[in-house]
């Protein structure tokens, strides 16, 4: 990645921009414009560049690094009993510390948990994506059309978003106190954070609340595009509503709805501040973010290795999305540019 | 999945019809805006508690009266205690790692996002992959490798140890937001006030960035938003120093005279503090902060 970009970033400003615009005379009218432009736009995104490849580039490679090297704190005596110190390369020792501990290690060890870390993210990944699509798509349907106070419910729809997580979390945690409204309303007395079922329920609940209205937007913003006709001329020829939905309105909403699906997916599979505030990771609410955080001030290196096992997972299921879905969203963002 | 169908047929048929029924009550615009109605409560019934028990006595806290009962100013005061919490010094680091990140955002996103939708240049694809990659990263990748950076630079608890990590988190946002803005701006008006005699300063400062401002501002709204909303790093890198934590850590951590009983009233009113802002300028600029998050693309 880093090398791409640094062989990437001086062919934009060598080969377009070797040629100084004014010593050509005028051969090449199109081709001077051109070269200029690559030079200024070589200048004009180095920053930004620059700047994420020191804060994204550099770490990721850094993390890598010490995943394969001994703590500092972790000087100790080896599994064959010999003496090492901190710092000293372990090859893939703390991989195998998270992905292997199963038989090898003591029960309530970090290690022990991240299979089931594991299992939750992709818990709440899948149940909470499913929701926020479902009721989205039906508030997008709702809200499309001309209607009285169209701005304010847009207003409205915008305050579980604006709201920040930590804030959501803690408001949601007072709810489902037992004490709690939620219980009063329901008329039940569930220990909504104390027992494995009813506090992922909660974190899903809550993170479906917070993020629905998202997914609503863009799914909006892409049946507005819709041209109103097809639909007149799909129930002239006698589409009912249901057919109009799964024939016209889908298949045309389909680019924003991967897009979405593909943000969400990405992001739910990273959350860490609802469960952590919510139950701080008790009855089988911890997510892999959270494990890594747990573990960060035991052993940083045995950390990034379950942060480098975490990127890699989240990049492999973009991976696999971007191809089973056949989202090009650069090429999306692309066409929106040249637009 | 029965109950999808039955909505979305009344949705779709609404937008569909034209023709004005005959007799009878208009179903359709009735279910429309059951629809609706629903939608709002179900977005603003939990704020409205909050706002609720902000105002209610801490003995009443599980009083479940659905309008205002007990009132009471106290949760506020209560809230800025700073012999418990720092709150109100939370609100200030907030708002200056805020500003500094959305500042640098900006001036560097403008030039990037500029290049990306005016110039032609070759690698743009790639540069445009390169951003989106990074909007998706994980912050969690990031968190311990910067945790053991900040840690030998002695950066553990300062400003600099959030600011440039969301700086950098906050320059995808920024560059995709004014891309799209910028794709839509009508450049044939710099082009024409310059044929008018106006200078390429001039063009600029006088028809295109009046122009530009509305976009500028939306995407720093958006920015802004997220560096405030920020938790992961803002719970770690500070390393529980006050003087430097921001509100949502502050938040998260708060602590009532009893620390086995969770001071709720409080903590609502801390939130209503730092929501009642937020839900005001959504208010303002709801139209605004659609077409920004939509034409980004990116989740804020």
């Amino acid at each position: 990645m880093v090398a791409d970009t640094q062989a990437a970033e001086p062919a934009v400003g060598t080969e377009e921009g070797l040629k100084p615009a004014p010593s050509k005379g005028g051969d090449k009218p199109t081709r001077k414009v051109r070269s200029g432009e690559g030079l200024l736009a070589a200048r004009l995104i180095a920053p930004a560049i620059i700047l994420m490849l020191a804060v994204i580039g550099y770490p990721v490679v850094s993390a890598i690094w010490s995943s394969l090297h001994l703590d500092k704190n972790d000087s100790g005596l080896s599994a064959s009993g010999f003496f090492q110190k901190g710092g000293k390369w372990v090859g893939f020792k703390y991989y195998d510390y998270w992905l292997n501990c199963g038989n090898k290690c003591v029960v309530g060890t970090t290690g022990h948990d991240f299979y089931p870390a594991l299992q939750t993210t992709v818990i709440f990944t899948i149940a909470t994506v499913i929701l926020e699509v479902i009721l989205g798509m039906m508030f997008a349907l709702v809200m499309n059309g001309t209607f009285k106070g169209r701005g304010l419910v847009r207003a409205a729809i915008l305050v579980p978003w604006a709201i920040p997580t930590a804030v959501t979390a803690q408001l949601w945690k007072f709810m489902f106190d037992y004490q709690g409204i939620v219980n009063h309303v329901l008329g039940t007395h569930i220990l909504w954070t104390g027992s494995p079922t009813p506090a992922r329920s909660a974190v899903i609940i809550i993170d479906t609340w917070k993020t629905t209205p998202f997914i609503a937007l863009l799914l909006l913003a892409g049946l507005q595009v819709i041209p109103a006709d097809i639909y007149e001329s799909a129930r002239v020829d006698g589409a009912n509503a249901w057919q109009r939905f799964v024939q016209i309105t889908l298949p045309l909403v389909k680019p924003a709805l991967l897009v979405a699906v593909l943000f969400r997916v990405l992001d739910v599979l990273r959350i860490f501040d609802l469960p952590y505030i919510l139950t701080g990771g008790a009855n089988k609410t911890t997510t892999l973010s959270i494990l890594v955080v747990q573990e960060l001030k035991a052993s940083p290196n045995n950390a990034s290795a379950l942060s480098t096992i975490t990127f890699i997972f989240i990049f492999l299921v973009a991976f696999v999305l971007v191809k089973a879905m056949g989202v090009n969203v650069v090429q999306t963002q692309q066409r929106a540019v040249k637009k | 999945m029965t109950a999808v169908a039955s909505n979305t047929t009344g949705a779709v048929s609404t937008t569909t019809e034209f023709t004005p029924r005959k007799s009878g009550i208009r179903w359709n615009v009735v279910g429309r805006y059951a629809g609706i109605a629903l939608i709002i409560v179900w977005c603003l019934l939990p704020f409205y508690w909050m706002v609720v028990v902000a105002f209610r006595q801490v003995g009443f806290t599980f009083d479940s009266t659905p309008w205002p009962t007990h009132v009471t100013m106290g949760n506020f005061t209560a809230a800025f205690d700073t012999s418990k919490n720092h709150f109100g010094r939370a609100l200030i680091n907030s708002l200056i790692i805020g500003s500094v990140t959305t500042a640098v955002a900006m001036v560097v996103g403008v030039f990037t996002a500029y290049a990306l939708a005016r110039l032609h240049f070759r690698g743009k694809f790639f540069v445009l992959g390169l951003i989106l990659a990074a909007a998706m990263f994980p912050g969690v990748a990031l968190l311990t490798p910067l945790f053991q950076l900040f840690t030998s630079l002695h950066w553990l608890g300062t400003y600099q140890a959030l600011i440039i990590p969301y700086i950098a988190f906050a320059l995808p946002l920024s560059i995709y937001t004014l891309t799209a803005f910028f794709a839509e701006m009508p450049w044939e008006l710099e082009q024409a006030a310059k044929v008018d005699g106006a200078t390429p300063g001039q063009a600029f400062r006088l028809v295109i960035f009046p122009l530009c401002a509305p976009g500028l501002f939306t995407t720093a709204i958006l920015v802004f938003l997220a560096c405030w909303n920020e938790f992961l790093l803002a719970s770690v890198l500070p390393n529980g120093k006050a003087s430097v934590a921001p509100v949502t850590y502050a938040i998260a951590s708060f602590t009532g005279s009893d620390p086995k009983v969770i001071p709720y009233t409080s903590i609502m009113a801390a939130g209503v503090v730092v929501a009642v802002p937020l839900v005001i300028v959504v208010l303002l600029f709801q139209r605004r902060i659609v077409s920004g998050l939509t034409a980004g693309g990116v989740k804020g």
